[in-house]
């Protein structure tokens, strides 16, 4: 077997050692009712080329993203990521090591994560950063629990922009119902802070937190500054949830409007759509807030000749420690993840991620300005950056089933996540990223009429 | 050593340049910050105008600040760095409770196939098929190698799938209107994350203490057990590497209170293919794929942690999971009209971790998976077979599973800690083991060497810890107390760390 090492003679010579005859004497222990007597029912091992067929068997049932013209996003983005990254992060060194818990031998992944927390922090606009998260729907549920934790209040006012698996997630997390308000969003897909959202009528000092995503699941982009001031003004804190963190290229960093916290999704830097996982989720606050964070925190520090080394720090909050006093139960990062995120992110530098942040509004501009021109199509938003919502003069989930039956992706229709919103049912998320090109836009088009007519 | 203008120590050379010119050797590497600066970029983008009428007025005002890199200034960066840290590919890691076995190439290989690297996750179920069946087979795998119903796979990591198993078996009560048992009981020597799961739910933890044989005393848990108790959370093989003989006994006696069983997989590699979970009365169970299942551990994550549930708490998975039905595979989304209690992640989970542990499983196949678990065991007894000459193993008198404990009796007097002991195996080309886990030992070393190292590997270690042991008794102690002196750094000071954190880079 490949990946067993031992001969019969090796295993035949570790037995005499340890002074029994067959390796089952050491498995006496079980209950020899319970021990089983075959080998369980499942194929037999299978050379590699065997276990390559069947893979890609499997692999080559699904439609990839350069199949065809491509426009879903809905917290998971179709980015270009360099070659070099992939190639790093697959070096031994970097793929095949444990967690950083013996630093003098993990000064890599330490002063890697140190990088990455400070780009993470300069992103958002924040004063700290930790070492990542899951990935954002966890991480956006962890940042309510800290901020109970932090002003000792229960009331959560979550925005009807927020993505609904985030929602979701919120909502199995929080143990107690009460105290979680969670808007629904209108049936234009908007979820504008004055009018039927109102989170601002509904802040009063009883309020943790509210919660806004911007740019939201609908695609509206959000003022932050407004939503701070009234959240300060009753002593609540304000959460803001980033789903496309290239989006931060081009729109104001949320620590700079008054965030408390702010949570994010890192996949669009560094790592492929992968049908959902494993993301990056990312997560800062203020200063002031460190030990009531949750996840990892690496920090910097000396060693005995007084070099300068990197430190998993401020373990009292987490479960290695304090057990059941921990902030949270989280023990694993995202780990590689982050280092794709990091790497892709020094790579492109500021000038090359504002660029790629212009590019991706850019060509989501152009595929507004062509769906407004078909007929039976709305463009529901005013501002968008990269995603925004339709709505369409029939069922929009149908209209998405024809469509990729002929090869085409043409957005997420809203109600995959919201099947109860009947009102809802027309409408379709649209994303357009640096890989939309123009062929791709009037493809859409013109399958798009032709299913409308 | 150079000190910057706030005195803070700037790494080994006496100028960033400096130390980047001796770094293609030395084990140094300056920060992204003092090697690349905001005028770079590694990565060719035309440049576009935008009119700023969609943006709402909500442009960037706030300078990103973020420094870039040419490709090559990139890769030297990376791969520097990369140069620091020990790996598996590299040692050994007698990580007790980690399994740190061989992550298979092949593995990468398959993950990074189109077809499934390039899939949205919420693509139409119908262009999807392989990748659902991927999740599929996985399962299948897992409730076979379990003996159990149904398996929640989106649980992000181990500690989300105790999380995963905790709110089941909460949920569960709540619908049989038992909701007011608020209390889990919880060995001593349970990883930290299961008390950290039980206090996050809500429910105040008991512990449940140990025999003197390291196992769970059974009279001590039914003693314990009331209308009150909610659950047990137990490790088997348990965290001193030893098999829970009373495990059939403990699960009745929970059952017979009305509790639930929640079984924390992460010593899974020492049973696989051995005797099944669900045989054992287990009612939920986490299992690490990046533990059992080879899947990388890439610095700290990502990991997977899918939980196998019983008939009970099946009911009460969370949504995502896969239905078939006579059209092909679907994935169940939504709670509605079902008794799911609720929803863990956005998406469906670690697709990555799936294929690559998926990879694995094939490759080995049912009867690959039960010799794995078979050379586990034999290598840690036959560790356990050459260290007792000189270690002191507190429950030696038995064989072990997968890992053996030692504690710190044998260096009683020499003035080296089990602190020392480790960095000084550092200077000897090994990463530590398992160092004060389970807490139920005084100075505990747990020692996993895992299928993958060969005789020789074993027998080279064993030489080294032998060695280290006799100087140690011998009297060397400074040996120890100033390891490591091999390693990039010597001793970090954690503690000044935690007293001033910094913990991102400041511009001066």
């Amino acid at each position: 077997m490949r990946y067993l090492p031992h001969s019969d003679a090796d295993r035949a010579h570790m037995l005499a050692a340890i002074g029994v005859n067959t390796s089952d004497e050491l498995f006496d222990v079980v209950p020899a009712d319970l021990k089983l007597k075959n080998v369980l029912d499942l194929p037999s091992h299978t050379p590699e080329y065997g276990v390559e067929v069947h893979m890609n068997a499997l692999a080559n049932k699904n439609h990839t993203g350069s199949d065809g013209p491509f426009f879903i996003g809905a917290g998971a983005y179709r980015h270009h990521v360099p070659a070099s990254v992939d190639h790093l992060i697959q070096r031994s060194e970097w793929l095949t090591a444990y967690t950083p818990y013996q630093p003098e031998i993990s000064q890599g992944t330490l002063q890697m994560l140190f990088e990455f927390q400070t780009q993470v922090a300069s992103l958002m606009g924040m004063e700290v950063a930790n070492a990542s998260m899951y990935d954002g729907s966890t991480a956006a549920a962890e940042a309510i629990l800290m901020a109970r934790r932090v002003t000792r209040r229960q009331k959560i006012i979550v925005s009807g922009g927020l993505h609904p698996q985030y929602r979701d997630v919120i909502k199995t997390y929080l143990s107690e119902e009460e105290g979680l308000v969670c808007r629904p969003s209108n049936s234009e897909g908007t979820a504008s802070i004055q009018g039927t959202d109102s989170i601002i009528d509904q802040v009063d000092e009883t309020t943790a937190a509210i919660l806004v995503q911007t740019p939201d699941f609908y695609g509206h982009l959000h003022d932050l500054e407004a939503l701070a001031d009234a959240a300060h003004a009753k002593g609540a804190l304000l959460i803001v949830v980033v789903t496309e963190i290239v989006a931060l290229g081009l729109i104001e960093a949320p620590g700079a409007c008054g965030a408390d916290i702010v949570v994010a999704e890192g996949q669009s830097l560094g790592n492929p759509l992968g049908f959902g996982g494993p993301y990056v989720g990312l997560m800062s606050t203020r200063q002031k807030f460190i030990r009531q964070m949750p996840g990892r925190l690496c920090g910097e520090t000396v060693d005995a000749d007084g070099t300068r080394g990197f430190v998993l720090t401020l373990s009292t909050r987490e479960q290695h420690i304090r057990r059941e006093k921990a902030t949270s139960n989280i023990c694993t990062n995202a780990g590689l993840c982050a280092l794709a995120f990091t790497i892709h992110l020094s790579l492109l530098g500021e000038i090359g991620l504002t660029k790629l942040a212009k590019i991706n509004h850019a060509n989501a501009c152009k595929l507004a300005d062509a769906l407004a021109k078909v007929s039976g199509v709305d463009v529901l938003n005013k501002t968008f950056f990269n995603e925004f919502t339709i709505r369409l003069n029939k069922n929009a989930g149908q209209t998405i089933q024809a469509l990729a039956d002929r090869g085409i992706m043409a957005g997420l229709p809203v109600s995959r996540l919201e099947p109860s919103r009947d009102d809802l049912s027309n409408l379709i998320v649209l994303a357009a990223t640096e890989l939309t090109s123009d062929q791709d836009i009037a493809n859409l088009i013109a399958a798009l009429t032709e299913e409308l007519s | 050593m150079s000190m910057n203008r706030k005195g803070r120590p700037t790494g080994t050379g006496s100028s960033p340049l400096e130390a980047i010119n001796k770094a293609a050797l030395l084990p140094s590497e300056p920060l992204l910050f003092e090697v690349g600066d905001v005028s770079h970029t590694g990565v060719d983008l035309p440049d576009v105008s935008i009119d700023d009428t969609r943006l709402g007025g909500f442009k960037r005002k706030t300078p990103l600040d973020l420094p870039g890199l040419s490709e090559p200034e990139n890769m030297r960066h990376y791969v520097r760095l990369s140069r620091l840290n020990y790996s598996i590919d590299a040692g050994l890691y007698p990580l007790g409770s980690c399994t740190m076995k061989h992550n298979p190439r092949l593995n990468e290989k398959m993950a990074r196939l189109p077809g499934f690297a390039d899939v949205h996750p919420l693509q139409p179920i119908s262009s999807v098929q392989g990748a659902i069946g991927v999740i599929s087979e996985l399962a299948e795998w897992l409730m076979v190698l379990t003996n159990t119903k149904a398996v929640a796979m989106s649980p992000k990591a181990g500690a989300h799938g105790e999380l995963c198993g905790m709110m089941a078996i909460k949920a569960a009560h709540e619908a049989k209107g038992e909701g007011h048992r608020n209390i889990v009981l919880v060995p001593e020597s349970a990883h930290g994350t299961n008390p950290a799961t039980a206090a996050f739910l809500g429910y105040k933890v008991v512990g449940v203490p140990a025999n003197s044989n390291g196992t769970v005393d059974v009279k001590a848990v039914e003693a314990a057990l009331s209308p009150d108790v909610a659950g047990i959370m137990l490790t088997n093989p348990n965290t001193c590497g030893l098999f829970e003989p009373d495990v059939k006994k403990i699960a009745d006696a929970v059952h017979a209170a009305g509790a639930y069983f929640y079984c924390d997989g992460a010593n899974f590699n020492a049973i696989m293919g051995v005797v099944r979970p669900g045989d054992l009365g287990i009612d939920a169970m986490h299992i690490n794929l990046h533990k059992t299942f080879s899947t990388p551990h890439g610095g700290g994550g990502p990991g997977a942690g899918p939980v196998v549930l019983s008939e009970a708490l099946a009911p009460y998975a969370p949504v995502p999971f896969v239905h078939s039905s006579q059209t092909g595979l679907e994935l169940v989304e939504h709670v509605e009209g079902s008794k799911s209690f609720g929803r863990l992640t956005a998406f469906h989970g670690q697709m990555g971790m799936f294929t690559r542990a998926l990879t694995y499983m094939l490759s080995h196949g049912g009867d690959g998976l039960k010799q794995a678990a078979n050379d586990a065991v034999l290598n840690a007894n036959y560790l356990k077979s050459r260290l007792e000459k000189v270690f002191t193993l507190p429950f030696g008198d038995q064989h072990c599973m997968h890992e053996v404990l030692a504690n710190d009796d044998f260096l009683e007097g020499t003035g080296v800690t089990t602190l020392d002991f480790s960095k000084a195996m550092i200077d000897e080309g090994y990463h530590p083991m398992t160092m004060y886990f389970p807490l139920v030992v005084h100075g505990a070393m747990l020692i996993e060497p895992t299928e993958s190292e060969s005789l020789k590997a074993l027998d080279a270690f064993v030489d080294t810890m032998l060695e280290l042991a006799t100087a140690a008794k011998a009297g060397d102690v400074a040996r120890f107390t100033s390891a490591p002196q091999n390693a990039p750094l010597k001793r970090l000071d954690e503690t000044g760390a935690a007293r001033k954190p910094i913990l991102k880079w400041v511009r001066e």
